[in-house]
């Protein structure tokens, strides 16, 4: 068996706010729509969480359920739990129509923190930070690829795809670069 | 700059979130239809100054097709609804037509 490793080896740049990649991470996509009763229960299997909100992030300690799509969840939990998550996913999901997909690999996770990570980010992303609800998973772009954002202790989670963590992991960086705040 | 709030997730998206799929509710004509229906199908579309109703799709975001209805010529947003719906929402076209009361419908 091969040792999971995060695409950028942890990564880490401190400027203004600190960047780091974090990793590996397990995440599940799960799919079916909001109606189907067994949801519930699939995602407390899994994450222990309810099922989140339109455009809401449920937090549970080193677990989280996102809301992406109406009929799209996004399971984030230790990589080395996935496979009993799937399991457990599959069990409470029965019969119903749905997908789970293991995603962990799929995927890269960067935290920027500090006090001004907001505006490391408003740089990179067409999102209106003053609007920006507590417990509010984003989805949007940052420059030119596919980023989701959520808030989670003093701090932003920000996940894309892993194919361009080293060009996410460049914007953040340079965004971040010390002398380069906003008013 | 186009904001078009989607109707799926609520988010007030900007254009470089969305991807635009051409006007909207088009009828199909396919395999067995007379040639001019096809092709006014394939090829005919509106391009008016004014009330248009058009395709987006959220793309960045939550990934659904919606409807939007907006002026071509001042980029005033009307309205935007789901892509399941065969025609604009009774309530948008009462709207529009208040604001536009020499629009002819869509």
């Amino acid at each position: 068996m091969s040792d999971p490793v995060s695409p950028l080896g942890n990564a880490r740049f401190d400027g203004f706010v600190s960047v780091r990649e974090v990793g590996p991470l397990g995440m599940i996509t799960l799919r079916a729509k909001a109606d189907v009763k067994e949801l519930a229960a699939a995602i407390k299997a899994a994450v222990g969480t309810t099922v989140p909100a339109q455009r809401r992030v449920v937090i549970n300690g080193d677990r989280a359920a996102g809301w992406m799509s109406p009929d799209e969840y996004l399971l984030v939990l230790p990589y080395d739990q996935v496979a009993a998550a799937m399991a457990a996913i599959a069990t409470a999901m029965g019969g119903a129509h749905h997908l789970a997909a293991d995603v962990s690999d799929a995927r890269a996770i960067f935290r920027v923190e500090g006090a001004k990570a907001t505006q490391a980010l408003q740089k990179l992303m067409p999102v209106d930070f003053a609007t920006l609800e507590p417990g509010e998973l984003r989805r949007s772009r940052a420059a030119q690829v596919a980023a989701a954002i959520w808030e989670q202790d003093g701090g932003f989670t920000v996940v894309c795809f892993r194919s361009v963590a080293a060009y996410v992991f460049g914007l953040l960086s340079h965004s971040a670069q010390p002398g380069s705040e906003l008013a | 700059m186009l904001i078009l709030e989607c109707p799926y997730c609520g988010v007030k998206a900007e254009e470089t979130e969305l991807a635009n799929g051409g006007e909207a509710h088009l009828k199909r004509f396919g395999p067995g239809s007379a040639d001019n229906d096809f092709e006014s199908y394939m090829f005919a579309r509106k391009n008016p100054k004014g009330v248009h109703f058009e395709r987006w799709r959220h793309s960045y975001g939550c990934g659904k097709w919606f409807l939007a209805a907006r002026c071509t010529a001042t980029l005033e947003v009307f309205g935007t609804y789901p892509a399941q719906t065969a025609e604009p929402p009774a309530d948008l076209q009462a709207k529009i037509k208040a604001k536009r009361p020499d629009w002819k419908g869509y």
